[in-house]
């Protein structure tokens, strides 16, 4: 009887999750549906502890007590410009917690000498395979979003071929596991493997397919819940790693729809490694002369214009320019410029990572264009306002076929009337590749730290009202 | 419950299918909470680590259990209140200050 209650507890939970992914449809209803999402968790967590076999609280509270205390701080202290680096860690501590649990059913199994049956062990394998990949992985991409390691691909000689026989090893564990669910060494080597196989395959990932390899996270650390669903017959598990599972793949395939690649591409195509073809095919574009305008100029320009596009990019987000851009446009507004924002699907380091930024900016989120939406509207736009963005405006990749990045959907940008854009310095982006945009006549570069050149303007275009 | 790997199946694939009919309709502009979101709910995997780390032997399967716990709730904790956090950014022109 209890354990039907416990299995309605999770079915309830499991709908909430659903209705709560359902109102995340429109900004207007999502924080009631995250609201809802988490009143299912409370309800699985709070039947769990009351009706099953759980006698040991003291050890429970303290844990919960632990992860809620670091969970808080982390979630109410990190700063939106460091949201992909927190999803990562998140995804990664998701893994863990699934390679843990597999692990510990396993060896409660071996505690009773009872051998698991039917589809757990391989559940076990499965979980602690996926697990431990998410959970390295994502402490990977954690340290290159943050810094803390080289952005650019590592990669040597024979990666591919290395990568391929630790998988087959990798395979044969699980293989080994499964016939044998109590030969702890061979166990431990499956620990171990999937632990090293996370880590070589994100290190020849380049910084800028980071939306990618994060959206794939997200969904590997859904399918280890699934996996670990099935290790313990609970269906509540199955369903709520099913749905996420889902979400990351979806993710996973509009971050690659919109770099026009396929996903083995961005796996194993350390996308962004010095690449002599594409620095050849850089020196053929990079023709004519590139012109430095300062803020003062820009002013000048956008005092006689009616309407701009701001489209930004992860060197908004480096800058820390969010809210210097609003200020701009606040004043551009008030001088009776329309301003729209144009939001590129990979622009930034995570889906939907500019949008979050201009949210916290207070930019009302009618003025965040997608794509597709908004492309039509540059020919018709007297400024386009280019932010730390690079390869998503470059106009070789509707042209030039010889391009790295022929193929990929970008922002019109070079359509507008006149274009500004902001750059650190002239080095070409991840991709490596160089952008003929930079060399337009309608183009003018204005080189210097985002925020300050921002800055500058607000105060140029001040002058004029 | 799940003995049958049929009836597992059963429910696995159509869970799928409702997750990728629900998530397909969020709009680009709140992807990152979704992922954040859909994190936390991953974090369901603290029910397993419940039942691992709560059972009355006190072994190494409670210590992983303890772990799991710790990892979990971050996960469960944190993705709920930063997914919160950025959904309360997002408004409209009329809702500015």
């Amino acid at each position: 009887m209890s354990d039907q209650i416990v299995q309605f507890a999770y079915l309830l939970a499991a709908v909430l999750f659903i209705l709560g992914l359902h109102n995340l449809s429109s900004p207007r209803t999502a924080p009631r549906g995250n609201m809802m999402a988490a009143v299912g968790m409370l309800i699985a967590i709070v039947a769990t502890l009351l009706v099953t076999g759980v006698v040991d609280y003291w050890i429970i509270l303290a844990g919960v007590v632990v992860g809620s205390a670091i969970g808080a701080v982390l979630a109410l202290r990190i700063q939106m410009t460091a949201m992909p680096q927190m999803v990562a860690l998140l995804n990664g501590f998701g893994g863990a917690a699934s390679t843990l649990v597999a692990s510990a059913e396993l060896l409660r199994y071996m505690r009773r000498a009872e051998s698991p049956e039917g589809i757990v062990p391989i559940a076990i394998v499965l979980g602690v395979l996926i697990g431990g990949v998410t959970f390295t992985g994502s402490l990977i991409a954690f340290a290159k979003l943050q810094e803390m390691m080289r952005g650019a691909p590592i990669t040597y000689r024979g990666q591919q071929f290395v990568n391929a026989l630790l998988g087959l090893g990798a395979v044969a564990l699980c293989v080994g596991v499964v016939l044998d669910p109590f030969d702890m060494p061979v166990f431990s080597g499956l620990v171990a493997m999937s632990l090293l196989l996370g880590v070589l395959l994100v290190i020849p990932i380049g910084g800028a397919d980071m939306p990618v390899v994060i959206s794939l996270l997200n969904s590997y650390s859904g399918l280890a819940a699934c996996a670990t669903g099935f290790v313990l017959g609970n269906s509540g598990l199955v369903i709520s790693g099913s749905l996420v599972g889902a979400s990351g793949i979806i993710l996973t395939k509009i971050m690659c729809d919109a770099m026009n690649r396929s996903l083995a591409n961005v796996l194993f195509g350390a996308f962004g490694a010095v690449d002599e073809a594409a620095v050849a095919s850089g020196a053929a574009a990079a023709r004519g002369t590139v012109k430095g305008y300062t803020p003062e100029d820009a002013a000048v320009i956008f005092s006689n214009s009616r309407s701009a596009i701001v489209v930004p990019g992860y060197g908004m987000a480096v800058a820390q320019a969010q809210h210097a851009v609003r200020e701009l446009a606040d004043e551009l507004e008030k001088q009776g410029v329309r301003v729209k924002y144009a939001i590129h699907p990979v622009a930034g380091r995570m889906p939907g990572h500019m949008n979050v930024l201009l949210a916290e900016a207070d930019v009302p989120y009618e003025q965040l264009i997608e794509m597709d939406e908004i492309n039509p509207e540059f020919p018709e736009t007297d400024v386009a306002l280019v932010i730390g963005a690079n390869d998503v405006v470059n106009p070789d990749a509707r042209t030039e076929k010889s391009s790295p990045i022929y193929g990929m959907p970008i922002l019109d940008v070079d359509r507008a009337k006149h274009v500004f854009v902001l750059k650190r310095s002239m080095n070409p982006g991840f991709a490596g590749v160089q952008n003929p945009l930079f060399y337009n006549d309608n183009t003018m570069m204005v080189f210097g730290d985002a925020k300050d050149t921002i800055l500058k303007m607000v105060e140029a275009v001040r002058q004029f009202r | 419950m799940l003995d049958d790997p049929a009836v597992a199946l059963t429910i696995l694939v159509l869970a799928l299918f409702v997750g990728f009919e629900v998530i397909a309709k969020v709009p680009p502009l709140l992807h990152t909470p979704l992922m954040s979101g859909s994190n936390a709910i991953s974090g369901i995997t603290i029910v397993g680590a419940l039942l691992a780390a709560g059972h009355e032997e006190r072994t190494l399967s409670t210590v992983l259990g303890f772990v799991a716990i710790v990892v979990a709730t971050i996960n469960v904790v944190g993705g709920f209140l930063v997914t919160n956090r950025m959904l309360a950014m997002f408004k409209r022109k009329r809702d500015r200050p």
